[in-house]
C-alpha cells in the first residue's frame, strides 16, 4: 500500500471558489441547473446542457461507483487516478486512496474522503464504501 | 462547398533525426519546410500560406515566417494537439478552394527527448486560466492515464485484452524493422509487450509510443500548380473533423471524435472503409489505434480487439495494414504530436515509395487520421482521405 502523495494546491478561479470554500468546511457540493434540473461536473456557472444561469450549488452525497482507473506506476508513490460516477449522475476525475490498486476496482461502490493538499484547500477523493 | 479535389499534395518531408540536441525548434521547422518544398520543386517564394500549431514557438505562426523570411497572404495556426496537421491540410484546401493562397506550407518539429521532457508520466500545467485546471492537476492526471483509463472501461465494458492490443505493437514492429530511421527497429512479440513493465495500468512499457525529437511538413497546392510539378498526384478527396470531451460530465470513454470525422471525410469522398487500401491511424499508445479503428468503420464497436489480432495490421499479411514507417509506436514521435508522420507515410504509400517490404500494392486510397489530446479527457480528431490520381 503506497503512502499518500502530497498533493497540489487547486487554483480557484472566481466562478468555483464557492466550491473550494465549501470543501475547506468539509462539504462537497456540485452544481445542479433549475432550468433543466441536471446536475453537472465540473462545476460552471452556466449550464453546459441548457446553457441556462440558473445553475445553483448543492450537497452531493458523496457517493458513487468507480467508472474506471489507472495506475501511475512511474510516480514515487504510485497513486491511482480514477473517474467515478456520482449517485447524482455526474462522473469526475478524482483518485482512489487506501486500496489496493493490484485488486479489480471497476464498478466498486465509493465515497467522498476530503485530502488535505499543500497549502489550499482539500480535494474530493474517493475510497471504497 | 467540397474540397474534393480542390487541392493536392505535392510536397512531404519527414526530418531523419530522432534525437536533435543540437539544432534549436525553428531550425528544426526550417529543415522540414525546406525538405518538403525541395520534395515538391518548389521553393520559398512560392509559398503563399502558411500553417503550424502549438509546437511553433512564439506567437502562433508569426516567429516561424519571420525566421523563414516567408510572404504569405494567409495564415492559420489551428492547434488540435497532434492531430492539427490533419486539419491543416484540410484547412489549405478549403484556403485554396477560396482563393486564399495558391502553396500552401505546413510544418512541424520539436525535441522534447533532447529537453528529458516525461511527456507521458508527469502532470503538466500549461496555463492557470485553464477551466480544466482545478479539477485535474491536484488528482495527477498524466497523458498515460488518461489514455489508459480508455483502456481500462474497453476492456470492462467490451472484454478487450492486453494481448488483443499487443498486436498493435506487434504489427507496428514488424514495418519498423525495415525503417532505417525508426527508434524502435526489433520485431516484437504479444509476450514482449505484455511483459513490459506496467507504465499506467493497464498499458504496458510497450503498449506507449517514443519520445522522438524531429518533424515533419507539407506542401499543399491547387490542381493547377500540382499538374506542372513532377512527383505523383496525391489529391485531397475528403476530410473531418471533431472534438470530443467530458460532456458536461456525461462521460463515455470508450469512443473517440473520430465517430464523427471519420464519416464525414468518408462521405466527402463518396467511399466506403472497406475501399481504402491503407490507413495511417495516431498511435499514441496502442488502445488509440482500436479504438479508432472501430470509429472509423473497420469494424463494429466492441470488435476492435479482434479486429487487430494475429497480424491484421501487418503489410502483406492483414486485411488493413496501418503505419508502415513503424508509427509513433516504433519510428518516431516528434514534438509529441503524431499527425504529420501520419500524412507522411500515406503520400509515400499513394506514390509508391513506402519501403517496398511494406508497400502497398496499387495503393490508389488511403485514410489518415488523428486524435490530438487526450482520449478520456479532452481530444480533437481529423480524419484525412487521399487519393493517387
Amino acid at each position: 500500500m503506497a503512502t499518500i502523495r502530497s498533493i497540489p494546491a487547486p487554483h480557484p478561479h472566481p466562478e468555483t471558489q464557492a466550491f473550494w470554500d465549501a470543501a475547506a468546511n468539509g462539504k462537497f457540493v456540485i452544481k445542479r441547473c433549475d432550468a433543466c434540473g441536471k446536475a453537472h461536473w465540473y462545476p460552471r456557472p452556466i449550464c453546459p446542457f441548457c446553457t441556462s444561469p440558473a445553475t445553483r450549488w448543492v450537497e452531493a452525497s458523496g457517493r458513487g461507483t468507480v467508472y474506471s482507473y489507472s495506475v501511475n506506476r512511474h510516480a514515487d508513490p504510485l497513486y491511482i487516478i480514477a473517474y467515478v460516477t456520482l449517485a447524482e449522475g455526474p462522473t469526475m476525475l478524482t483518485n482512489l486512496v487506501d486500496c489496493n490498486p493490484e485488486e479489480p476496482l471497476m464498478g466498486r461502490a465509493v465515497k467522498l474522503v476530503f485530502t488535505p493538499t499543500e497549502g489550499g484547500p482539500p480535494v474530493p477523493i474517493f475510497t471504497l464504501a | 462547398m467540397t474540397i474534393k479535389g480542390q487541392a493536392y499534395i505535392v510536397g512531404a518531408f519527414e526530418h531523419p533525426t530522432r534525437k536533435a540536441a543540437d539544432k534549436s525548434v525553428a531550425q528544426l521547422h526550417a529543415e522540414v519546410a525546406f525538405g518538403a518544398l525541395a520534395d515538391a520543386g518548389l521553393t520559398a517564394s512560392d509559398v503563399d500560406g502558411y500553417f503550424c500549431a502549438g509546437d511553433a514557438p512564439g506567437t502562433g505562426p508569426l516567429s516561424l515566417v519571420d525566421y523563414l523570411n516567408l510572404k504569405v497572404r494567409h495564415l492559420d495556426s489551428t492547434d488540435i494537439g497532434g492531430a492539427s496537421y490533419l486539419a491543416h491540410v484540410a484547412h489549405a484546401a478549403e484556403a485554396i478552394a477560396a482563393g486564399r493562397c495558391n502553396v500552401a506550407l505546413i510544418t512541424l518539429a520539436g525535441r522534447p527527448r533532447s529537453e528529458g521532457m516525461a511527456t507521458g508520466t508527469a502532470p503538466r500545467v500549461r496555463n492557470l486560466n485553464e477551466p480544466e485546471l482545478q479539477w485535474e492537476f491536484p488528482f495527477g492526471l498524466t497523458v498515460a492515464n488518461a489514455y489508459a483509463m480508455a483502456a481500462m472501461r474497453h476492456m470492462y465494458q467490451f472484454g478487450t485484452t492486453s494481448e488483443q492490443l499487443a498486436w498493435i505493437k506487434v504489427a507496428a514492429s514488424h514495418h519498423a524493422q525495415h525503417n532505417p530511421h525508426a527508434m524502435l527497429r526489433n520485431v516484437v512479440t504479444v509476450e514482449d509487450v505484455v511483459n513490459s513493465p506496467m507504465v499506467a495500468d493497464p498499458l504496458h512499457r510497450l503498449d506507449c509510443c517514443v519520445i522522438s525529437d524531429g518533424g515533419g511538413a507539407l506542401v499543399v497546392v491547387r490542381p493547377e500548380i500540382a499538374r506542372t510539378l513532377k512527383r505523383p498526384l496525391v489529391k485531397v478527396v475528403g476530410a473531418g473533423e471533431a472534438s470530443k470531451h467530458q460532456q458536461g460530465g456525461e462521460i463515455d470513454v470508450t469512443y473517440s471524435g473520430a465517430v464523427v470525422s471519420g464519416p464525414a471525410a468518408l462521405a466527402e469522398a463518396g467511399v466506403k472503409p472497406s475501399d481504402i487500401k491503407y490507413v495511417s491511424i495516431y498511435d499514441s499508445f496502442t488502445i488509440t489505434v482500436l479504438i479508432q479503428i472501430e470509429d472509423l468503420g473497420f469494424c463494429p464497436k466492441r470488435q476492435g480487439g479482434r479486429f487487430v489480432s494475429d497480424g491484421n495490421l501487418i503489410a502483406g499479411v492483414g486485411r488493413l495494414p496501418f503505419n508502415t514507417d513503424g508509427g509513433g509506436l516504433c519510428n518516431n514521435h516528434p514534438a509529441n504530436r503524431g499527425g504529420m508522420t501520419k500524412v507522411i507515410e500515406a503520400v509515400r504509400q499513394l506514390r509508391g515509395e513506402a519501403h517496398p517490404a511494406v508497400q502497398v500494392k496499387n495503393c490508389d486510397l488511403a485514410l489518415a487520421h488523428g486524435t490530438g489530446g487526450l482520449l478520456s479527457t479532452r481530444h480533437g480528431s481529423a480524419t484525412l482521405i487521399l487519393e493517387r490520381e
